[in-house]
This record gives structure tokens, C-alpha cells and sequence, in this order.
């Protein structure tokens, strides 16, 4: 017992990786174990998040190890480069390392149906988890790059071999996408090696040292900016988005929107601000422009769209934008805002795509226009995709409109005319997902899909935790704000003065 | 009693959450099982406890002193991060006690009317589900203790219009108005979510960081000198709320989609789009009348916005066939009324009217659902006529609240009606000229009013589709349906009595009840004879174009012809709304349809073209690399191999694998050997 | 007395005639008459060599039954290769056994 609780973080990390090694010594035959192995060690991580979740200390308020971060694990890797494995979380962190936990088991729950490679894609999924949890758990640099990587193989394969029809060319892009930004990012992570003296990659001892950086501190920024802006995404770099969930299978889109997009984001928290705090002030409209791009942009392409797929993708291109917004305002209701729309929009998004997946799987296509009228044919699907939307457009008392809401009222103050135009991103949201229920589930049932069979028990069982949770959180937020106040409170202190 | 309703009054939003439950959940089991009705009864138990525990609070506040008629619930905290601060938290003061009153008690009695009008379709769970969230979220609404509460029940009521508008959702005409609806509403949300920000933080940098009611009262006098630019802060926050109140309450520009909604079943029209939700904008700004009295400006904007409207749609009033249509834009008019009051200061003349308004509204709807169910789903009047005979207690009703709606004393309207005119006559904010408008608007109102009841109950029957008369085929709705109609005539007889103008010896019960809440505007004073003489004046107006109608619609038809004829043009751009949805889809939606499409265009083209074109250039590269790599680096490699080769191949023919060819050689050799040996030697 | 040099012509002559078979005959059968040839003629030589320089010993004479039995094994042996090769490719030509080249 105190053995776990001494290693909880990497618990969370390595057990999904232990599952993948078991899935792939065990022989072919033993297939159909392969789905519960994988349940077994996505659902063990969500219970020590959940434990994470009782222990984790809502008043620990810092960026250094012994203010701040929790859990925390660390011994000597690599001496000879003073490289470290180093884990810990604060309030940034945990809510994406609880996000995760949670995505995992639903979407292994959401890919029961996988027939082809079973044992490949298993094992993928559980190691593209270790890749995750990692990330959000690490505090060395060099770790974090490290795990970053180990995500991306996964999710190549993952799009590539179990994708859609143009799998190969949406795998390709995002692996290139992505790789362009994993290469900005280490050779800023070479620089700040080199530039403190003893040469660290630990993360809390470049926050101290920051001073050091100031010389290139805006290119520094920026090159961080363009891989994590990549990961996030931002316009103009987002066009991988729409190619790779399209073709990805629904589990992954709902991994690859759930949690990679929260990513970047988290990237930009968690490195660039403490480490380059001045050049985070001197972008910080530049910030709030993108993310204004990002959401009216994002809404009017999602308008357009005539895959329900894509619909889906860009209108996480236009919430990601509120995060943005929320990061670059510099308030406290802007920055828990902003962490606080991350988890939401994983929520939302997650349920969304397993929605689109549900339906995708019986009438083999995803076209807007090719259906209608499918709400008197299916009326539980058709409640919970409108629940759905309607979580997505920000509906009051649904857990979007909380965190949006924050993210307008704290950039507010310092964009004022910038918020105005975001806010119209509210009015379109409404329009296309209104839109998209009109010309999805209303007017007449087409014949074709007179015998459409509804939503069944697994895939409700699926959707369920995030429906709750999407309701918990739009009436009563407080807990998942207790955990992020103090840390986002001083992180918001530290770098916005 | 007083205790546990001072404790526990927010279990008011408890019944019609869980009548939303259990028929959401499974009504259409129960439907199957104990039949039709019983969702519509479940879902008309759960309103009317709500309407109990109204009287309740009522009583409760009636009871406590009038400077201390309020108490607050707190549940738990919403948000609170930074300087936010809300939490899950009601308030109860004479205010929300009236709009409680007004909603579950007109809500209660629309709910049986449902049962009975929805007894045919086949998911009345879904629609009594529909109905009790509804119920829920305007109940939250009106009890909500801070801004970011009321704008969840603001959007909730919205939901749920959307869901009802498009409750038949088979026929996509249904459908587009409730996106229509939804939509316009978001339009205006934007405002007042600005309104909202604007707020908190014009409040917050005077070190006050609230958005709840009672301390925003409290402290708005320190909005009162703040500026933005040179124009004052607080009139910048009064319009973002007023926008935002203009579409809910479907005032110019945003009344649009009211018209439309229409296409919801009938009980719809009468509960959220006549008698409750659209009054939410009214009921918004009652609630914040201490920061509107602060900004003359924006009143200002709201009583000529409200006076303009009430004009504007009594107008388009005059051309429209559907019944149903003709009374929404009766709404959006009499709303413009109430705006007009609120934007002269007199708050509790529009929630006065507000609430006489519910009854007979509701009233005309839901006679004009029963004249629809007796005439088999037929809306439009022209073909209507002489249904007196066939309907009376539908008839009887409907005049009623016709004259009720007309003002006519002594029923309800006239009373709100005159207090609304008089406030504006003389009130500071008010004006002469916005007056006249109001009186022409009133007679506008009976005009159009009349030349309804007339097509629809005198006359002959109009029905030209069929060569036989199907008037016998018309018959009277059942008694469910009949009662509430008859209870809410009653209501709209007596319920102008609660507030009977100073003149007539009475005192108004209901300006004295609100008054702890509502700062209303102190009236200018006028001799007796003054009120009386334009009370007249009103009258006349009223009776003279109530007349006219009559006149042109019963008597002489053939003079309404010629003067259709005569005043063509004026009348088609009646008829035709003042093509005011013509303008707005060409103006605003089909240009974002436009950037909409353009902008995904641009996104595949442009962006992603940019992308796979620096693919297509790295490729391009890749190709003119490897070339080099074949041809130079690759290709001097190669050479030294196909030297060797051919060599190799043409030196292997001597290889013959002939035996004699060897012997040949070797003898040969022996000899040149020898030769070559003899002659060095 | 029949001198020395004439054994040694004859025996030459009887190696040139069979070189000359070896080298310009096609047919097995005749190469390995010439083979025969070129064997008699050494052991000509043997022979007559031994008488003329050292007539009490038999060495040559030894050899020269050697070069006999040898040549019979031979023979036989090449006799044997020949039909098989006449079996497998109906003649008994050498240029036409390539199938071992390439």
C-alpha cells in the first residue's frame, strides 16, 4: 500500500504500458482477452485518479517542488546528461491527467467493435495512454519530450493502419505536423540545457533560472509556440485536424480531440509561461487574436462542412480558440476559464465523436445531407446527440457555457472588442449545430433508414460518465475549480505580474 | 408553514424538474400503459404544486413587513474563481412572487388545456416533458438571485421554446422557426452576456465585486459617474441588457422570430410565447430598474423602441390571415407597451401589464387553439366565419379577452392599459408624442382585433375551399378545454382590480406591493380633469377604429375592396411584413452563408493548398535530390560496377568449357613458350 | 642397331598424331583414341629408354605395363561416361555436352 501511494503517478503511467506488453506476448488465439486486458488496465489508472483526486491538496500554490507540485517522483535517469525522471502534477496537470484516465476506458469501450489487428491496436491504444498520462505527469523536459514521442508513433499507426479510406495520407500529415513541432521544441529544449549552468532539463529549475533566456526569450516563445500552436490546433496549422479525424477510427478521434488538443494548450501552460514569462506578456494579444481566429473561424467552417466528422473537428478548432482566448487574458477567471473549457470541450467532444461513431457504424456514412428525419426512428440517440450539441453550444447549466463564460468574462476586461467578436462564435455555434440537428434528425424519416436500429447498451454505457459529468459540472463546477484555483491563481500571478 | 416556506421555497423548481424527469424519463411507457392523459395529468400535478407553494410564498411575503418582504435560499456555490462569485442562490421578494403567481397559475391552467388540445398526438410525454422543463427554467429565472442564474433560465426558456416550436419536428417548416427562434434569441443573448461583463467589471473596478441583485442595488450608485469615452457606463450596460431583452421579448429589431413560432402547437403560444417567456425581457428589466433609472438615455432608447414597435407590428397586424400570426403580433405590440412603460420609468405599470396581459393573451390563444381544433387544424380566418353559433363558450371567452385586449373598462386591460398611457403622459421620461403613439397604437389594436373576431364569429361561414358548407362539421371543444378558458376569462375580468387608478377612489394594491422592489418614477401631477379627459380620448380612439373594423369587415366589404385597391402598395408591404424577413436573410444571413462557404473554401484551398503544396515542393526537392543521388553520386558507383561487368562478360568467353579448345591453348602455349625460350636462349 | 633418335621419332610422331586427334576431332570415341595414342607413345619412350641407358634394370619395361593397365581403366571408365552420354543426348559429340556450363 505504500508502495502505491509513493508511486501513484507512475502507476497511472506505466500500467497501460505493463498491459501492452501482456497483449502483445500473449498469442493470437487469446484475441478476445485483448479487450479486457486493455479495460482492466485503462479502468486501474482511473481508479488512482481517482485517488489522486481525494489526496490531491486544493491549497498547494507554486512552481516548485516543494510548493506546488504533488505526487511527486524523482530520481536520477541519465546522470550523465543530468537528465532526470521526474514526476509530479499541480492543479494544471491533474485535471488533464484525470481527463485522460477517464477517456481511455470509454474509448476502449467505444472500440469494442475492432475486429482487424486486435492485437496491434490494443497494444497501441495502451501505449499511446502511456504516452498521455506522461506527459501531463512529467517535470523534467527532457521526460516530457520523451513521452511526446511515445505518443506520436501510436497515433501514426493507429490513423494509418485501422483509419478511414485516406488513412494513409491523414496519418502522414499529422506524423509530419506534429513532427515539425516535436523539432522546435527540442532545439528550444537544447537551448535552455545548454543556457543553464549546471546544465538541467528539470522544469522547476528552468522556472527559477529564467532570467537566463531573456536574450532569445521571443524566439524562444515563438518556436514553442509554432509546436505546441500545431498540437493545439491554431490557425493556420490546424488542417491535420479535419484529414486525420476523419479518417481516424472513432476511438482515436475521440483520443486525438479529447486529450492531444489539450496538449498543446497544456504545453503553453506549463513550459512557456513560467519559463519565458516576459515574451508570454509581449504575445499575449497576439495569443487572444489567434484565439479569436480560432473561433470564428472555426465555427464558420464548421457551418460549411458537409461530414458530420469534420463538423465535429472544426468546432473543436473554434472551442480550442476560447482556451486561447482565456490563456492570453491574464485573469484569474480567464486562465481557469481556459483549463477549465480544456476539460470540458474533452468531455464534449469525446461524447460528440462516439455519437458520430455510433451512427457512422450503422448507416456506414457520415454525410449531414445524406440523413433526416432519423429522430422518429431513434429517439434515444437523438436525445443524446441534442444533448450533445446542445453542451456544445453552451447551453446554461451544461458545463461549456461555465468555462466559456469565464474565459469571455475574464479576457473581457482586456480585450474588450476581441471578446465582442469571440462572442459571436456563440451565435454561429448555435446556428450549425442547431443546423446540423435539423438536417440530421428532423423533417421526414428518409426510407432508407426506416430500420436503423437505436443506440444500444454499451455504447450508452459509453456516453453515460460524460453525460453526468457534463451535467455535474454545468450545476455545480466548484470541486474541478478547487483544483486548479490555487496553482492557475499563482501562475497567473507569477507570469502576468 | 412560514418557516418551512422561508427555508425550502426553491422546491418551487422541484416539481416541474421532476415532472420533466419522470416524463422525459418514462412518460412514453406510462403513456402506453395507463393511456394518453396521464403524462398531461402528471406533468399538471407537478405545475399546480408549484402554483400551491406560489400562493405560499405569496402569503408568506404578504405577511412580513413591507420593508423586509424578501428572503433569500442559498444552495451552493456555482462559480467562484477570482473575483466571480455566484452561487446556486434564490431570491424571493413581492416581484418574483408575482411573475411565480403569474407562471405557474397561467401555466397551470394551460397545462389542463393541453391535455386536452395534445389528446391526439402521439408523444404527449414528450410534450408535457418539454412543458414542465419549461416551467422549471422560467421558474428559475424569475427566482434567480444574480445575473449569471437568471441567464441560465434566460437560455433555458429558450431551449425549451426551440424544442416546442419544432415539436412536430416531421415538417421542416416547424423545425427552421424554431432555429429561427433559438438563433435570434442567441443574437440578443450576446447582449446581455456583454451587458454581464460590462457589469462586473465597471462594478468590480469600484472594488465591488458582485453580480447578485440585492448588492448590485446596493452599490450601483457607484456606476453612476463612471465613463467610457464620453458616454456613461451604465447606459452602455442598459442597452447590452435591453438588446438582450429585445430578443426574448421580441421588440425591433430582434421581434422576428415570434411571428414564426407560431408553428408550435397551440398550448406553446399560449404559455411561452404570449403569456410567460416573452415577458422574461420585461420581467429582466424590472429586476435591474435600479441601473436603468440611472442611465435616461437608454429609457429613453427603450420607450421609443417600445412605443415603435407597439405601432409597427399592431400595423402588420392588419393584413395577416392566420389567426394565430395575427395574435403574435398582437404580442410583439403589446409588449412594445410594456417596454413603453419600463422606459418611462413606471416598472410596475409593465409588470401590471405584464400579468393582465397573460390572462387575456393566453386567453385569445387558446381560444384561437380551440377554434382550430373545432375547424380541424384550419388557421386561416378568411375562411372562417359565423362559428358564434357553433362555439359559444369559445366566442363567449374570446370576446372577452378581445375587449379585455382592447381596454375597455372595466376589464383588466384597461386598467394596465391606462396606467401604461398615463405613466407616459406623465411621467419625467415620458413625452406627449410618445403618448400619441401609444393611443394610436391602442386603436390600431382594436382595429385589427375586431376585424379578427368579425371574420372569425359573424358573419357567414367562409369556408370556399368546398362546394358544401362545412360549418356543421365545426363543433365545440371538449370541456378540458373549455374550463381553463372560462377560469382565465374570469381572470381577465377581475384581474385589472388590483391596481385601479387613484381617480376612481381605489388604490393600486399591486404598485404598492412591488414598490419595495421597484424604484419607479415619480409621476408629474395633473389636475383630475386631465386623467379623466384622456382616459376619453383613449376610449374614443378605441370605440372609432373598433368601429371602422366592424364597418369595413361586416358591413361593407365591398369598401374594404376599393380600399385595398385604392391603397395597394401600402397594403402589400403590410401584408408582406414590411419584408422585414426578406431584408434580414438577405442582409445578414445569406452574406454569413456566403463567408461561411467562403471561408471553407479558403480553408481547403488556401490553407490546406499551403500545406500540401509545401509537401508538393519538399517532394519536388526529394525528387531532384534522389536524381543527383542517382545520377552522380550513385552513378560513379555504378560505373566501376558495369566496367567490371562487362569486362567480366566478355572475358568469360574465353571460358569455352571446350576440352579441346584447352588442349589447343595449352599446346600452343608450350610451344610459343619453347619458340620464345629457343630464341632468347 | 637400331639407333635411339628413330624410337624417339616414332614415339614423337605418335603424339603429335594424337594431339592432333585431341585438338581436331569432335567425337569422344576418337579423342580417346588420341588419348591412347599420346599414352603409347610415352610409353615408347619408356621403353626404349630404358634399353639404351640402363639395360639390366626393368623400370621402363614396368612402367610401360602400368601405362597398359592404366589406359584400360580408363577405358572403361570413359567408355561408360561415353553411353551414358550417347543416352542422354543422342550423340557422342563434346561439343555438344554444355549442359555443366553456366
Amino acid at each position: 500500500m505504500e508502495l502505491i501511494n509513493e508511486h501513484l503517478l507512475s502507476l497511472m503511467v506505466f500500467l497501460p504500458l505493463i498491459g501492452a506488453m501482456l497483449i502483445v506476448l500473449l498469442p493470437k488465439s487469446s484475441e478476445q482477452s485483448f479487450k479486457w486486458i486493455a479495460c482492466i488496465t485503462t479502468l486501474l489508472p482511473l481508479i488512482l485518479a481517482y485517488k489522486i483526486f481525494v489526496l490531491f491538496n486544493r491549497d498547494v500554490a507554486g512552481l516548485s517542488i516543494n510548493q506546488g507540485f504533488q505526487f511527486v517522483e524523482k530520481f536520477s535517469w541519465i546522470p550523465a546528461f543530468n537528465i532526470e525522471y521526474f514526476l509530479g502534477i499541480d492543479g494544471l496537470s491533474i485535471l488533464m491527467l484525470l481527463l485522460t484516465a477517464l477517456l481511455c476506458p470509454l474509448c476502449i469501450l467505444a472500440s469494442w467493435n475492432i475486429n482487424k489487428g486486435l492485437k496491434g491496436y490494443f497494444s497501441l491504444f495502451l501505449l499511446l495512454e502511456t504516452g498521455m498520462m506522461g506527459v501531463f505527469c512529467s517535470l523534467d523536459f527532457f521526460l516530457f519530450y520523451v513521452f511526446w514521442e511515445v505518443m506520436l508513433l501510436p497515433m501514426y499507426f493507429l490513423i494509418g493502419v485501422w483509419g478511414g479510406p485516406r488513412r494513409e495520407y491523414a496519418a502522414i500529415k499529422f506524423f509530419l505536423y506534429t513532427l515539425v513541432g516535436s523539432v522546435l521544441m527540442l532545439l528550444v529544449m537544447l537551448y535552455f540545457y545548454f543556457m543553464t549552468e549546471p546544465h538541467t532539463f528539470d522544469i522547476t529549475r528552468l522556472i527559477a533560472e529564467h532570467k537566463n533566456f531573456l536574450g532569445f526569450g521571443h524566439i524562444l516563445w515563438f518556436a514553442l509556440y509554432i509546436g505546441f500552436a500545431i498540437k493545439i490546433p491554431v490557425f493556420p496549422f490546424h488542417t491535420w485536424l479535419p484529414d486525420a479525424h476523419v479518417e481516424a477510427p472513432t476511438a482515436i478521434s475521440v483520443i486525438l480531440a479529447g486529450v492531444l488538443l489539450k496538449m498543446g494548450a497544456y504545453g503553453i501552460l506549463r513550459i512557456s509561461y513560467p519559463i519565458l514569462p516576459e515574451a508570454t506578456l509581449y504575445f499575449s494579444t497576439f495569443l487572444a487574436i489567434m484565439g479569436v481566429i480560432n473561433i470564428v473561424y472555426g465555427a464558420l467552417c464548421a457551418m460549411a462542412q458537409k461530414d458530420l466528422k469534420k463538423l465535429v473537428a472544426y468546432s473543436s478548432i473554434s472551442h480550442m480558440g476560447y482556451v486561447l482566448l482565456g490563456m492570453a487574458s491574464f485573469t484569474e477567471e480567464g486562465i481557469n476559464g481556459a483549463v477549465l473549457q480544456m476539460f470540458n470541450h474533452g468531455t464534449i467532444t469525446a461524447m460528440l465523436f462516439i455519437l458520430v461513431g455510433v451512427v457512422y457504424d450503422r448507416a456506414h456514412h457520415r454525410e449531414i445531407d445524406g440523413f433526416g428525419g432519423l429522430a422518429s426512428r431513434v429517439p434515444v440517440y437523438t436525445g443524446i446527440t441534442a444533448f450533445a450539441f446542445f453542451a456544445g453550444l453552451g447551453l446554461p447549466g451544461l458545463s461549456s457555457f461555465v468555462s466559456e463564460v469565464l474565459v469571455l468574462l475574464g479576457a473581457f476586461q482586456k480585450f474588450t472588442l476581441y471578446t465582442i467578436i469571440a462572442g459571436t462564435g456563440i451565435i454561429l455555434g448555435a446556428a450549425y449545430f442547431l443546423w446540423t440537428i435539423q438536417r440530421v434528425f428532423l423533417g421526414k424519416l428518409d426510407a432508407k433508414y426506416a430500420e436503423l436500429p437505436d443506440i444500444n447498451i454499451r455504447e450508452i454505457l459509453s456516453l453515460a460518465p460524460l453525460v453526468v459529468i457534463v451535467v455535474v459540472l454545468g450545476v455545480y463546477p466548484q470541486p474541478v475549480l478547487d483544483l486548479m484555483k490555487a496553482s492557475l491563481g499563482y501562475l497567473n500571478s507569477v507570469v502576468g505580474g | 408553514m412560514k418557516e418551512f416556506i422561508i427555508h425550502y421555497a426553491h422546491i418551487i423548481l422541484l416539481f416541474p424538474l421532476l415532472g420533466f424527469i419522470i416524463n422525459g424519463l418514462v412518460g412514453k411507457f406510462l403513456q402506453d400503459a395507463f393511456g394518453k392523459s396521464i403524462c398531461g395529468i402528471i406533468a399538471s400535478l407537478m405545475v399546480c404544486a408549484s402554483f400551491a407553494l406560489s400562493l405560499g410564498i405569496f402569503c408568506t411575503l404578504s405577511e412580513l413587513d413591507p420593508r423586509s418582504r424578501l428572503f433569500t435560499i442559498t444552495l451552493f456555490d456555482w462559480i467562484n474563481v477570482g473575483n466571480l462569485h455566484t452561487s446556486i442562490s434564490f431570491l424571493f421578494d413581492p416581484l418574483t412572487s408575482v411573475m411565480l403567481l403569474i407562471i405557474s397559475g397561467v401555466g397551470f391552467l394551460i397545462h389542463i388545456y393541453a391535455i386536452g388540445y395534445m389528446h391526439h398526438d402521439s408523444s404527449t410525454w414528450r410534450f408535457f416533458a418539454f412543458f414542465n422543463l419549461f416551467i422549471f427554467m422560467m421558474l428559475e429565472l424569475v427566482i434567480a438571485d444574480n445575473v449569471f442564474l437568471m441567464f441560465l433560465g434566460w437560455e433555458g426558456v429558450g431551449l425549451c421554446s426551440y424544442l416546442l416550436i419544432g415539436f412536430w419536428y416531421k415538417d421542416k417548416a416547424n423545425v427552421i422557426a424554431g432555429n429561427k427562434a433559438f438563433i435570434v434569441n442567441r443574437i440578443g443573448d450576446l447582449g446581455f452576456i456583454i451587458g454581464v461583463f460590462l457589469l462586473f467589471w465597471a462594478i468590480g473596478s469600484q472594488g465591488i465585486w458582485t453580480l447578485n441583485f440585492a448588492e448590485l442595488k446596493e452599490y450601483s450608485y457607484l456606476l453612476e459617474n463612471l465613463y467610457l469615452g464620453n458616454i456613461n457606463v451604465v447606459t452602455i450596460i442598459c442597452l447590452c441588457f435591453f438588446f438582450g431583452a429585445c430578443g426574448k421579448s421580441a421588440q425591433i429589431p430582434l421581434y422576428v422570430w415570434l411571428p414564426d413560432a407560431m408553428a408550435g402547437p397551440t398550448p406553446v403560444s399560449a404559455l411561452i410565447h404570449a403569456a410567460t417567456m416573452v415577458t422574461a425581457g420585461i420581467y429582466m428589466v424590472t429586476r435591474l430598474s435600479f441601473l436603468f433609472i440611472l442611465s435616461p438615455v437608454a429609457l429613453g432608447v427603450i420607450a421609443i423602441t417600445g412605443a415603435v414597435t407597439a405601432v409597427f407590428a399592431a400595423t402588420i397586424g392588419f393584413a395577416q390571415n392566420d389567426i394565430k400570426k395575427i395574435l403574435a403580433y398582437s404580442t410583439v405590440s403589446q409588449l412594445g407597451y410594456m417596454f413603453l412603460a419600463l422606459g418611462v420609468g413606471a416598472f410596475s405599470a409593465g409588470i401590471f401589464h405584464v400579468m393582465t396581459h397573460a390572462f387575456f393573451k393566453a386567453l385569445l390563444f387558446m381560444g384561437a387553439g380551440s377554434i382550430i381544433l373545432g375547424m380541424h387544424h384550419e388557421q386561416d380566418i378568411t375562411k372562417m366565419g359565423g362559428l358564434r353559433k357553433k362555439m359559444r363558450w369559445t366566442y363567449y371567452t374570446f370576446l372577452v379577452a378581445t375587449i379585455a385586449l382592447l381596454g375597455i373598462f372595466p376589464l383588466s386591460g384597461f386598467f394596465s392599459k391606462d396606467q401604461i398611457l398615463w405613466s407616459v403622459f406623465s411621467s419625467p421620461y415620458g413625452s406627449k408624442s410618445l403618448w400619441l403613439l401609444g393611443v394610436f397604437g391602442a386603436g390600431l389594436t382594436s382595429f385589427y382585433m375586431i376585424r379578427l373576431v368579425t371574420l372569425t364569429f359573424f358573419g357567414r361561414h367562409h369556408h370556399t375551399d368546398k362546394a358544401h358548407d362545412t360549418l356543421h362539421e365545426v363543433h365545440e371543444s371538449p370541456k378540458v378545454i373549455i374550463i381553463p378558458l372560462v377560469i382565465l376569462a374570469m381572470l381577465s375580468v377581475i384581474g385589472g382590480f388590483v391596481g385601479v387608478p387613484h381617480i376612481f377612489g381605489g388604490s393600486n394594491i399591486l404598485q404598492v406591493y412591488l414598490s419595495p422592489v421597484i424604484a419607479d418614477a415619480e409621476l408629474n401631477h395633473y389636475p383630475m380633469i386631465t386623467e379623466v379627459g384622456l382616459m376619453l380620448v383613449v376610449f374614443m380612439c378605441v370605440l372609432g377604429f373598433a368601429y371602422g373594423a366592424y364597418y369595413l369587415y361586416s358591413r361593407k366589404p365591398s369598401r374594404r375592396a376599393k380600399l385595398i385597391e385604392r391603397f395597394s402598395f401600402p397594403y402589400k408591404v403590410i401584408s408582406r411584413k414590411y419584408f422585414v424577413d426578406e431584408i434580414y436573410q438577405h442582409l445578414f444571413v445569406n452574406n454569413i452563408m456566403r463567408t461561411m462557404r467562403f471561408m471553407a473554401r479558403f480553408d481547403m484551398v488556401v490553407v490546406d493548398g499551403l500545406v500540401n503544396f509545401a509537401a508538393f515542393l519538399t517532394r519536388i526537392g526529394a525528387y531532384g535530390n534522389s536524381w543527383i543521388d542517382k545520377v552522380f553520386v550513385d552513378g560513379l558507383v555504378n560505373g566501376i560496377a558495369t566496367v567490371i561487368g562487362s569486362l567480366g562478360s566478355r572475358l568469360r568467353k574465353i571460358q569455352t568449357g571446350y576440352i579441346q579448345d584447352y588442349v589447343y591453348v595449352l599446346f600452343a602455349s608450350i610451344i610459343f613458350i619453347l619458340l620464345f625460350r629457343f630464341m632468347i636462349a | 642397331m637400331i639407333k635411339l633418335e628413330t624410337f624417339l621419332i616414332v614415339s614423337a610422331i605418335l603424339f603429335s598424331l594424337g594431339i592432333y586427334i585431341i585438338i581436331a576431332r569432335k567425337n569422344v570415341i576418337a579423342i580417346l583414341m588420341g588419348v591412347e595414342l599420346i599414352l603409347n607413345a610415352a610409353s615408347l619412350n619408356f621403353v626404349a629408354f630404358n634399353k639404351y641407358s640402363v639395360p639390366t634394370s626393368f623400370s621402363g619395361q614396368m612402367f610401360s605395363v602400368f601405362i597398359i593397365v592404366l589406359a584400360a581403366c580408363e577405358a572403361v571408365v570413359a567408355f561408360a561416361i561415353v553411353m551414358s552420354m550417347y543416352k542422354n543426348f543422342k550423340d557422342i559429340n563434346a561439343d555438344s555436352a554444355t549442359t555443366m556450363k553456366e
